[in-house]
């Protein structure tokens, strides 16, 4: 009988890696760039727009960018657009805030066949639920740095 | 000695195969019995619609082969989701007796190997053997919602969706002459979207363990086929096989490979359950039939992981089963 740690077969494992294909990717760069530029081109537009056609201003006009630009990642998610500019863009879709509807929007989709509750209800935050709950514990983390930083000078 | 002889010579009498939009319009379209093009074939899931293009096949396959289903024995039957329920469910459509075997993308081979035993020793008349794999519920049990937005690496290779049957017994047609089970073999790749990688040691074993058994050479046979090793793989497995002293570069092929046409952008080609026995029940069936081929071998490869293994960390083994085929 073998034991597990006998399966490594660095030869091997170098070998296939000399072999395997690379990602190209100085391409990847350039339309994570140019389209995750553009998409914040979007949303500086859509902010140009509340703030000099509607007069907001501050956390106000924030939540209004964010809030348009969720519904236009889940929109276009619900079209099946945004897999096409994900497969071409990569990360330049994946990190804005659209990318983080797509996350959510397409389990949601996706898990519909097993119903409401343990579908789409259970399921929605499946790739999503990392990022909230980081995003939340690193909030947390900044805050007390923050705190303790202001009490110490 | 791991090389079983069917003396009595079972015949694949009748195939039938089945093919999604993608299947249909790649390289071996023009060959399936059966193309679609909704990759839902008219159900409301994807399992639904996995199950329904394998229960076509196997019934197909029992009409092509003229036969009533009271006259088949026994359906061994196999697919890639949870608990096989493609197979199972599909086999509920059925009133003969049922095998569900799961050995990944290799399950086509391992239910001809049995079928072709169960047959050769006396057992059974008629077996029937099919598997089927689908790309968007493959997806959704391994990797990503289809609507995710993410991208595929260059390695990567894409879930057939389709299903193949065949009808084993005595009587017309390609005669199953041996098969060679194959070992598991993991040599550590880790990498989920690198399974040709992960499979070629594998399938390199058996073949080399066919060649010395039954005192062959690759140049007995018109074709070898390997399953699902994709375009990559393919190469890993010519060199692993050359530096055992075998030179397969001339007759081998890979079903995964030749699946699609290049302009589809799969990467290196088609896998799944149903990718080796959709083009061998279509394409290689009917080449057999005209003879065109005379001898093949099919090595079926599969990667048996599940998405909790890969999560845990552990790497891929990989397993291949090995069919010669005559006609």
């Amino acid at each position: 009988m073998k034991n597990d740690k006998d399966f490594i077969n660095e030869n091997y494992l170098n070998y296939v890696k000399s072999v395997s294909p690379k990602t190209n990717e100085p391409r990847s760069l350039i339309r994570a760039f140019f389209v995750g530029g553009l998409i914040c081109c979007i949303g500086q537009g859509i902010r140009y727009l509340f703030e000099y056609a509607a007069g907001l201003n501050g956390d106000e006009l924030a939540a209004y960018v964010s809030a348009v630009l969720i519904f236009l990642g889940a929109f276009l998610t619900g079209l099946g657009v945004y897999d096409r500019i994900g497969k071409f863009a990569g990360g330049g879709s994946i990190v804005p805030i659209t990318g983080f509807a797509n996350s959510v929007v397409s389990p949601a989709i996706e898990f519909k066949t097993e119903g409401y509750i343990y579908g789409v209800a259970a399921k929605m935050f499946v790739i999503a639920g990392p990022i909230i709950v980081f995003g939340v514990f690193g909030s947390v983390v900044v805050g007390l740095l923050h705190f303790g930083i202001i009490n110490i000078f | 000695m791991r090389t079983v002889f069917f003396k009595n010579k079972p015949a694949i009498i009748a195939t039938s195969s089945v093919g999604g939009p993608k299947e249909s319009s790649g390289n071996i379209g023009e060959y399936l019995e059966v193309k679609s093009d909704d990759d839902t074939f008219g159900e409301k899931t994807f399992e639904k619609a996995e199950k329904k293009i394998l229960y076509t096949a196997i019934g197909n396959s029992i009409n092509n082969a003229k036969k009533s289903v009271s006259e088949i024995d026994a359906i061994i039957a196999g697919d890639l989701l949870d608990q096989i329920i493609s197979a199972t469910f599909s086999a509920r459509n059925f009133d003969s007796g049922y095998l569900g075997v799961y050995n990944a993308c290799a399950t086509f081979t391992e239910a001809i190997t049995l079928g072709a035993t169960l047959i050769n020793g006396g057992h059974l008349n008629y077996v029937v053997c099919g598997t089927s794999s689908h790309f968007s519920s493959a997806e959704r049990q391994y990797r990503y919602p289809l609507e995710l937005g993410c991208t595929r690496p260059p390695q990567a290779q894409w879930t057939v969706t389709g299903a193949g049957a065949c009808v084993l017994g005595s009587g017309k047609g390609p005669k199953v002459l041996s098969a060679t089970i194959g070992r598991v073999i993991d040599f550590g790749v880790v990498d989920v979207n690198n399974m040709g990688a992960a499979m070629a040691p594998a399938a390199a074993d058996t073949l080399y363990t066919h060649f010395k058994e039954t005192g062959t050479s690759p140049e007995d046979y018109d074709v070898i086929a390997s399953g699902d090793l994709g375009a990559l793989g393919s190469e890993i497995l010519k060199d692993l096989i050359w530096q055992k002293g075998y030179d397969i570069s001339r007759n081998h092929t890979d079903c995964g490979k030749m699946v699609y046409t290049m302009n589809e952008k799969e990467y290196q080609g088609g896998s799944g359950a149903g990718c080796s026995s959709m083009v061998f029940c279509s394409y290689f069936y009917k080449k057999l039939c005209e003879k065109k081929i005379k001898k093949m071998l099919l090595m079926s490869t599969g990667a048996l992981l599940s998405s909790l293994s890969s999560q845990q960390g552990e790497s891929i083994p990989g397993i291949a089963h090995l069919i010669n085929i005559e006609c």
